[in-house]
């Protein structure tokens, strides 16, 4: 079952729209409520990444019975460093979106913790695509 | 599988069918999605209701009822006390004193009387003991003093159940406390019984299967409305100004705030929030559950706005209530230490709340998997109007009742209307179908019904009862 959410950049107002149809999925198929949980935090971050960094983008949700694959693709600056950016306080977020209460580069490693699997590539001044992947039972 | 087969749960709140209408106003404001319209009459889904009372409030014929025990049942007992929140004292006019309520209260035949925050130190005291020495998970820890809140996530937030405080309600404090007092005063435990006289249905239905614990310890529920009636009836016109009451050194000023809204919040150190209003409250969730709270410590949720001077047993504006309460609240003292209540502490602590999600689709995923497919096809030919004439709360509710085998397409009136221009249906078994989901001559002309000619809602006489009358 595949679902696709544009994401507008700069749009916080509808940040977190993509996260909480898929956690009403996971919801309707019965999926445990803790790894609900991981994903949900995991796809709300980087959905929260995508609108405080780049100028648009796409979420992929391909939903299985037994684990949901996602593929977040934007258009924005790109991940220089990308170990670097997993570190937990890295940031490059601007005063104005800190203020907001976002930004505190607690972003990527919080998708790691809570993904099972995670893939980042990235191109400086094109956009970053993140493959989220969690099973629904323990694998 | 049968949803209502899925919890054994206690619930308060009960339908009349006899007074139902199947107007579906319920229908639209349940939080959980709990009412669907089977025969004619509104039905509560026993494993998502939450007891939160949002389909009592909205109901215009008074056809739910919350259940509770006659007043009579007190008689049961030698000695009867009459355990009772602060807002039952808030919600009556200032010219009616705490003395007279407290006296009513007796006429009526309690032989005891105990508000139910009274020995709210101790609470307190052990709230903070859970927050400093127990708790070691993700912050917020979540109040548990709203039953209803905690049903909402045992049921709808179930992966949050971890965060829930492990102590007990106030009632059940008082009820302990009012134990302890009893055999202090040398009475037999077999010869008292302590009747709670609650705001809301999530407490009866709390108090008659409580959250990890085997057992309440009250003794009977008492209608709030029926004290308030009976104290309105007893009390009006005499002198309000004396206040006094046997116990009123043990009430305190965090006591009598405590179920309002920041009445916790206000007793914890720390970064709190207080959130009232159902809807609010499942923001709020909601946003806890996606990792999108800024730091806090503490979270406060009432289901009801204004806290429980809202709930819905209560007769009273719930804004002159909690204003009143506010102004008592002034002339008591603080809270004392619970310095040597230590055993009454002790029987604060509750298990683990259990999560009790609710099934959508199936208990299978894989078969969960497959109905959630089917159920997005079938969202492609409803109409999306949600307009509850299904006896469903929307269309995508219908189409998940279709794939439980509860519901059928035809229940949608726009999908028969296309069927019989197509040929499909014929207009008969289509009329048949709508009665067989809204009962038997529903669409008879009615003029008894809200708002037309011998409207009979209550509150109204029909025409005949009015001539009679003059």
């Amino acid at each position: 079952m595949k679902l696709n959410f544009q994401v507008e950049g700069g749009n916080f107002a509808k940040a977190g729209a993509a996260s909480s149809e898929v956690k009403k999925m996971l919801k309707q198929l019965g999926v445990p409520p803790m790894i609900i949980r991981r994903i949900v935090v995991a796809l709300y971050e980087a959905e929260v990444n995508i609108v405080a960094h780049a100028q648009q983008g796409v979420i992929s949700v391909d939903l299985h019975h037994d684990k949901v694959e996602i593929e977040l693709r934007d258009k924005g600056p790109g991940i220089q460093d990308i170990s670097r950016a997993m570190q937990e306080g890295f940031s490059t977020a601007s005063e104005e979106v800190r203020a907001m209460g976002f930004g505190a580069g607690m972003g990527l490693p919080n998708i790691k913790k809570n993904a099972d699997k995670l893939h980042i590539e990235s191109q400086v001044g094109e956009g970053t695509t993140v493959y989220i992947t969690n099973y629904f039972a323990k694998p | 599988m049968n949803q209502s087969n899925q919890l054994e749960l206690h619930h308060a709140i009960k339908i009349d069918p006899d007074k139902c209408r199947a107007c579906t106003h319920c229908l639209k404001v349940c939080p959980t999605e709990a009412i669907r319209i089977r025969n004619g009459k509104a039905t509560i889904i026993p494993g998502r209701c939450v007891d939160c009372g949002e389909c009592h409030r909205a109901c215009p014929y008074q056809a739910f009822h919350v259940e509770q025990d006659d007043l009579s049942r007190i008689f049961d007992y030698k000695y009867r006390v009459a355990l009772f929140p602060a807002v039952l004292v808030s919600q009556f006019p200032e010219n009616i004193s705490e003395e007279q309520i407290y006296s009513v209260l007796k006429q009526i035949g309690f032989t005891h009387t105990c508000e139910v925050e009274q020995p709210i130190s101790v609470l307190i005291d052990s709230i903070k003991d859970f927050a400093q020495n127990e708790y070691d998970s993700e912050k917020p820890i979540i109040s548990s003093f709203c039953p209803a809140t905690v049903r909402l996530v045992q049921v709808k937030y179930p992966a949050l159940t971890d965060h829930l405080v492990l102590r007990n309600a106030p009632h059940d404090l008082a009820a302990w406390y009012v134990r302890m007092r009893l055999a202090e005063e040398g009475i037999d435990p077999s010869d008292a019984g302590i009747f709670y006289i609650t705001p809301c249905a999530a407490k009866i239905a709390a108090v008659k299967s409580p959250v990890g614990e085997k057992k309440s310890i009250v003794d009977g529920i008492i209608n709030m409305s029926e004290i308030y009636n009976r104290v309105m009836s007893k009390a009006t016109g005499a002198n309000g100004a004396f206040h006094t009451c046997d116990c009123r050194h043990e009430i305190s000023r965090e006591g009598i705030l405590w179920s309002l809204p920041e009445g916790e919040k206000a007793a914890f150190e720390g970064k709190s929030l207080s959130v009232d209003g159902m809807h609010n409250v499942i923001r709020i969730l909601e946003r806890l559950e996606d990792g999108d709270l800024p730091d806090i410590d503490f979270l406060e949720l009432r289901a009801c706005e204004e806290g429980c001077a809202g709930g819905i047993m209560m007769t009273g504006n719930r804004f002159l209530t909690a204003d009143r309460q506010h102004k008592r609240a002034e002339t008591f003292p603080k809270a004392q230490s619970s310095a040597g209540m230590e055993e009454l502490a002790e029987k604060l602590r509750i298990a683990p709340v259990q999560p009790r999600p609710m099934v959508h689709l199936d208990t299978d995923m894989e078969k969960a998997f497959e109905k959630m497919q089917k159920a997005r096809s079938i969202m492609c030919h409803l109409p999306g109007i949600d307009c509850g004439a299904c006896g469903a709360p929307s269309c995508l509710a219908l189409a998940e009742d279709m794939v439980r085998h509860e519901a059928r397409m035809t229940d949608c009136i726009f999908v028969q209307q296309l069927w019989q221009k197509e040929g499909k249906i014929s207009a008969d078994k289509a009329f048949r179908n709508l009665e067989k989901k809204w009962g038997e001559n529903r669409f008879d002309v009615d003029c008894s019904k809200r708002g037309a000619k011998n409207d009979n809602s209550p509150g109204l006489m029909n025409e005949e009862e009015d001539a009679n009358l003059y």
